[in-house]
């Protein structure tokens, strides 16, 4: 299959048209088969997206399974994956099924809610495999619509609010990327990123100017890769998000119903880290060098701060919000780190987040379905009545603090070494957040789960469903298997960031020798 | 057979705890419990079998990138074959222990979903993980471990789950725990940067180096082997309860008195002695380390010994009783004298589990009260019990015949101890030894006080509870007889491998050279080459020797005198000594210090980071950047009522593709 890539992009859009075009009406019937055709066409993304893994040569460091075609005003539309990318591919088409099935309860316009998330996935799977620039951008911004729709119609109280944030922090950090891109085509004069042809330089390849120059009476250092290495990096620190644009993530989440905060904690995040690992450490080397101590410190000042605010807020998905900035902060560090176990580390946390903070979600779902409030304490001793859950909400608030055993703890150990091969100073401030994880996550549960339960109103609530238990099913058990085996992540992705690694270690070798000196002996 | 022994005690804990509804309750039980005696057998088997030279059971791969492989495996030396020993027999005693104790509990309602399954399924989880954790060949796997008993830890001290107590002193003991693994993990990054492998043999090989090496680490440079060792043995302090990260030991009693005695006094509170042994090689290496080491380990002997003296409560006697035994565990292996630590981390397993099993038996026979005061003169009502409590006073005050090698378990363990102490080099030697001497004299005083007000005088507090107080059944009286045995027996049969002449301990421990070659050679435990405690300790003048004994008999005269003599006695005591006895009974204040200092400015600064930070600062800044735009943003919020947020949202997409595709011609004319 040559466009393999092509047809799990785009087999979600075409169920949304099916959805948009043929089915009509409010009713019971066709709200129910909205939602089987959505799950269907998840669920086949899913299994055709196998395939790709399935034929994905993971000692191959280039790009596979690649695509190319003319598409509007003379660009090419170019398709492909390499390890970095492909895991993203996968921990996005195997979520959509799950979310797909998380709203199983949603009454209000089922259908128009099913293909924003269809077409939402197709975006998404879009920016992981795009080759090429513009076509990049228009998944990157586009994703942004799916998601303000869900936030802004389906979300709660405050949810125009919500979206309209959400909406202008990320907008406001793509116009810079935007500009960055057009003097990037400038100096290049091709928007493709890579596997371009023989002829053709693409992005990845190309060396951008690092000669010093002065702009504004400000003395650039790294010169062009520097500005440009900002321009990209405000733009995905929003998307992370980084401290301090973050205050966007815990408002979206909030007003967002389950299925749009699963999706938007699990993958919409990883796009920022996604676009760390595309553009600016390949591309710009010398920037990030120069950059670097500023993200260590953003990063570890992330983990710290979010953590603690996570450790007061009244409001579940608020927790788990915070949270969710937190462990971004790991990823950041990781990738900055610009050492094996660093940015595997990140890329694993990126993964495994996406799992276990969609898992937390649900879990607030599963009682805000029941009780209709997100407040905790009108919770309490819930686990009287509610064993099941009580092991499942456990067991991913123990990933999420990072135990051994399960997939939190491979990405939160690997980033932290990575960096402490680095900068001790950081390692040691962002390791607290090991202990800080492990007391928003207790003290939550045990504010929720734990005690006899004495609310009047909750003496009835029931056990999870057939339902919830499979959706959750598969969320416990590639937590538990990526624990314990996370060759199955590393295997993947090792060609593809060594590639990057010795690229990176070249390129500052050839641009700042005093530099790269201290980079030989990494691990 | 290895791997039998590991992954038994998860079977356990996994049919106990999904299968139990079709195999029946009873079945389950069985299962978990005869899987945990299989993995018993078998490690008695290697324990008896073990040639000293060590060798490596490879599973699987685990974590792999780069130059960082920890792999799945199962590492057998004689640390591990003591340790398998000691996990897994206490754990099988606790099981079948665990059929009786916890048949009936008022903490839960009848025609609830049982709790019973679940409760074993804990125990075998938590057998598994310390398994892992000894047999670990690598300091990634040990951590697995080492935060798999903290989550067994967790979900049994909180197994009660109703008491807001319970759940509150499970979320302590894990975090402090954390506190501790926080230190951990930088240590095992510290090495890792340093030998670039996380493997214990290849750390091992370049132990002697990392004594030479600098490493820069925070504000400055630190050298290697103290840094590393320093991080680890913080990590120590968490798991075992030391001075300045203990408080969450007494606390933990809130758990199921079977759960106090297999995981927070015989096993897992004793992996960071563990620890500190397996690191030996590392640890020779660094001196200062070793003195912080010896001087936490004797000033929390000391600390716990004068919080024991006061509590009331049976079980938290025994929680203070097993902070200060393993204090002095460390300071044995802070100078150096690691068989000795491992010696008494192995009597004390049979003593201390004996002692809170027939605590746990006693608090069954009185319905839940676990308040000293309340008991009195059940000698009569619970002989064996009586009996058992009395061999494990015995064995954990140290009674024996002075200057020879006839006593109970403690006796000689504990001797060995204070001698290594008093042969021990570096400064904090002698103070570690004067500190245990006295806490030897405290720790006889506050298990006979236990005694004599358990079992002595006559019956306090509620009548009816004394009225119906009877024996317990066979399966709790039985794992006491055989804890009592090796209660007894222990120190004797094992001296000689522990604590005999070098031969004898190098062979034990697996060291490739005999006698005085066995200096410097890696063996599961490291004497580094001017390590000489060892023959130091056996040429300890009569005075050192007997001093052990002196301080036991003199707390055993004042308990009796105090509680059995004059009664009247403690309570003027505590009424004319009010500031030190409210000291003692509050702990040092060690609670309310963290709480002030710690806990709620913690809560305070996160309060703070919100509301300033937050929503202030950051919101407020994006606010006021955001003015121009309002009176149109507020149009927009107006009037974006479901049905037209779809126009809008059409109107951004034409606006991104104009913009863009303008953009790109643009750019692309140039």
């Amino acid at each position: 299959m040559d466009n393999l890539l092509s047809i799990v992009t785009f087999m979600p859009t075409l169920a949304a048209l099916i959805l948009a075009v043929f089915l009509r009406g409010n009713d019971e019937a066709s709200q129910r088969n909205a939602k089987w055709v959505a799950l269907i066409a998840t669920t086949v993304t899913f299994l055709l997206s196998l395939f790709i893994l399935a034929g994905f040569d993971t000692s191959e460091t280039g790009f596979q399974f690649v695509e190319e075609r003319d598409w509007v005003f003379g660009m090419k539309y170019r398709m492909g994956v390499d390890g970095i990318s492909v895991l993203f591919v996968i921990l996005n088409t195997a979520l959509m099924p799950l979310v797909i099935l998380s709203c199983w309860n949603v009454k209000d316009r089922t259908k128009e809610y099913m293909i924003a998330f269809l077409v939402l996935e197709s975006l998404m799977t879009g920016v992981f495999c795009a080759l090429d620039m513009v076509l990049f951008y228009v998944f990157y911004e586009g994703s942004l619509i799916p998601m303000f729709l869900i936030i802004g119609i389906w979300g709660g109280d405050r949810r125009v609010y919500a979206a309209f944030k959400f909406f202008l922090y990320t907008f406001f950090g793509s116009v810079f990327m935007l500009v960055g891109m057009v003097a990037m085509y400038i100096e290049v004069g091709t928007t493709c990123i890579g596997a371009c042809g023989p002829e053709t330089v693409g992005l990845l390849q190309h060396e951008f100017a690092t000669g010093t120059f002065d702009i504004l009476g400000v003395h650039v250092i790294g010169g062009m890769q520097t500005l440009l290495w900002l321009a990209f990096f405000i733009s995905f620190a929003v998307k992370m998000p980084m401290w301090p644009v973050h205050t966007w993530l815990p408002d979206a989440h909030v007003q967002a119903p389950t299925g749009g905060s699963i999706v938007l904690a699990a993958v919409l995040l990883k796009l920022g880290g996604y676009g760390f690992l595309r553009f600016s450490l390949p591309m710009f080397p010398v920037g990030t060098k120069l950059m670097e101590p500023l993200v260590f410190w953003i990063s570890a000042i992330a983990i710290v701060y979010t953590s603690l605010v996570a450790l007061v807020q009244k409001d579940m998905k608020k927790v788990i919000a915070y949270s969710s900035v937190a462990h971004m902060g790991y990823a950041t560090m990781g990738i900055f780190a610009a050492n094996k176990q660093g940015v595997d580390g990140a890329i694993f946390q990126m993964l495994s987040h996406g799992f276990i903070s969609g898992a937390l979600f649900l879990c607030v779902g599963v009682v805000y379905d029941r009780m209709h409030t997100r407040e905790i304490s009108a919770y309490g001793g819930l686990i009287n009545r509610m064993p099941a859950f009580a092991l499942v909400f456990m067991f991913f608030t123990m990933a999420n603090a990072g135990l051994p055993g399960t997939s939190g703890f491979v990405g939160e150990f690997l980033t932290l070494m990575g960096i402490f091969l680095d900068n001790t100073w950081v390692a040691f401030v962002a390791s607290t957040g090991l202990i800080l994880s492990a007391a928003y996550g207790l003290w939550l549960y045990r504010r929720v789960m734990l005690g006899d339960l004495i609310k009047e109103s909750l003496k009835t609530i029931g056990d999870m469903n057939l339902r919830e238990k499979a959706v959750f099913a598969p969320l416990v058990a590639i937590t538990l298997v990526l624990g314990v085996y996370p060759a199955l992540v590393t295997d993947v992705i090792g060609a593809s960031v060594d590639a990057l690694l010795a690229d990176n270690d070249a390129a500052l070798a050839e641009f700042m020798p005093e530099l790269a000196l201290a980079e030989t002996d990494s691990h | 057979m290895e791997s039998i022994i590991l992954f038994a005690p998860l079977a356990g804990s996994l049919v106990a705890g999904f299968l139990w509804k079709p195999l029946g309750e009873r079945a389950a039980k069985w299962i978990s419990t005869g899987l945990v005696i299989l993995a018993c057998f078998f490690s008695w088997i290697i324990f008896f079998g073990f040639d000293g030279t060590a060798y490596t059971v490879e599973i699987a791969r685990w974590i792999d990138s780069g130059s960082m492989m920890g792999d799945w495996a199962i590492r057998i030396d004689r640390l591990t074959a003591i340790m398998l020993v000691v996990i897994t027999s206490v754990s099988a005693l606790v099981h079948v222990y665990s059929f009786g104790y916890m048949a009936h509990d008022e903490n839960f309602r009848e025609g609830e979903e049982s709790y019973r399954p679940r409760f074993f399924s804990f125990l075998s989880l938590f057998t598994f993980a310390m398994l892992t954790l000894v047999t670990a060949d690598n300091l990634v796997q040990l951590f697995f471990g080492w935060e798999g008993v903290g989550l067994a830890s967790y979900l049994l001290i909180g197994f009660y789950f109703r008491k807001p107590s319970a759940g509150a002193a499970a979320m302590k003991a894990f975090i402090i725990n954390r506190i501790g693994d926080f230190a951990f993990l930088l240590g095992i990054f510290a090495l890792f940067f340093l030998t670039d492998s996380v493997q214990f043999d290849t750390i091992f090989e370049q132990a002697a180096e990392l004594g030479e090496t600098q490493i820069g680490f925070l504000w400055t440079d630190w050298n290697a082997a103290n840094l590393a060792a320093f991080l680890l043995f913080v990590g120590a302090m968490g798991k075992s309860a030391q001075l300045l990260l203990h408080t969450w030991l007494p606390d933990a009693m809130e758990g199921p008195t079977p759960v106090s005695a297999l995981i927070h006094a015989a096993t897992m509170v004793t992996a960071g002695v563990f620890l500190i042994c397996r690191m030996s090689p590392v640890m020779e290496y660094a001196p200062e380390t070793m003195g912080f080491v010896t001087f936490i380990g004797a000033t929390t002997a000391f600390f716990a010994a004068t919080v024991g003296l006061v509590q009331t409560d049976i079980k938290r006697v025994i929680a203070y009783s097993t902070c200060s035994q393993l204090g002095y565990m460390f300071v044995a292996a802070g100078v150096g004298m690691y068989p000795a630590a491992m010696f008494h981390l192995f009597t004390h397993a049979f003593f201390k589990a004996l002692l809170f099993l027939g605590a746990g038996s006693v608090i069954t026979a009185m319905h839940h009260e676990q308040d000293m005061m309340n008991y009195g003169g059940l000698r009569k009502k619970l002989p064996y019990t009586f009996w058992a409590m009395m061999i494990g006073t015995l064995a954990i005050t140290g009674v024996g015949i002075p200057l020879t090698h006839i006593g109970f378990a403690g006796f000689l363990s504990k001797d060995a101890i204070i001698e290594s102490a008093w042969a021990g080099g570096g400064a904090m030697a002698p103070y570690a030894f004067w500190m245990l001497v006295i806490a030897a004299a405290m720790t006889s005083f506050y298990s006979w006080r236990l005694m004599f007000l358990t079992f002595w005088g006559s019956p306090r507090g509620d009548r009816r509870r004394h009225d119906h107080a009877h024996e317990s059944p066979a399966v709790m009286t039985v794992p006491l007889a055989v804890l009592a045995v090796g209660a007894i027996l222990a120190g004797m049969l094992w001296y000689g491998p522990f604590f005999g002449d070098h031969d004898q301990v190098a062979a034990f421990f697996g060291m490739p050279h005999q006698g005085a070659e066995a200096h410097g050679q890696i063996g599961s435990v490291f004497f580094g080459p001017e390590n000489t405690v060892l023959a130091d300790a056996h040429a300890a003048p009569v005075w050192v020797r007997v001093s052990p004994f002196v301080a036991m008999a003199a707390g055993l005269v004042l308990a009796w005198q105090m509680y059995l003599r004059r009664p009247d006695l403690p309570g003027r005591l505590a009424r004319n000594q009010a500031p030190l006895y409210r000291f003692l009974l509050n702990k040092w204040y060690f609670d309310e210090l963290y709480e002030h200092a710690v806990v709620r400015p913690t809560m305070k600064f996160g309060r703070f980071l919100w509301n300033r930070g937050d929503r202030t600062v950051i919101d407020g800044t994006v606010r006021g950047v955001a003015t121009a735009f309002i009176p149109y943003l507020a149009r927009l919020a107006g009037r974006a009522q479901s049905g037209y947020i779809f126009h809008y949202a059409f109107a951004m997409v034409l606006g991104i593709a104009v913009l863009l595709t303008w953009l790109v011609l643009a750019g692309g004319a140039e």
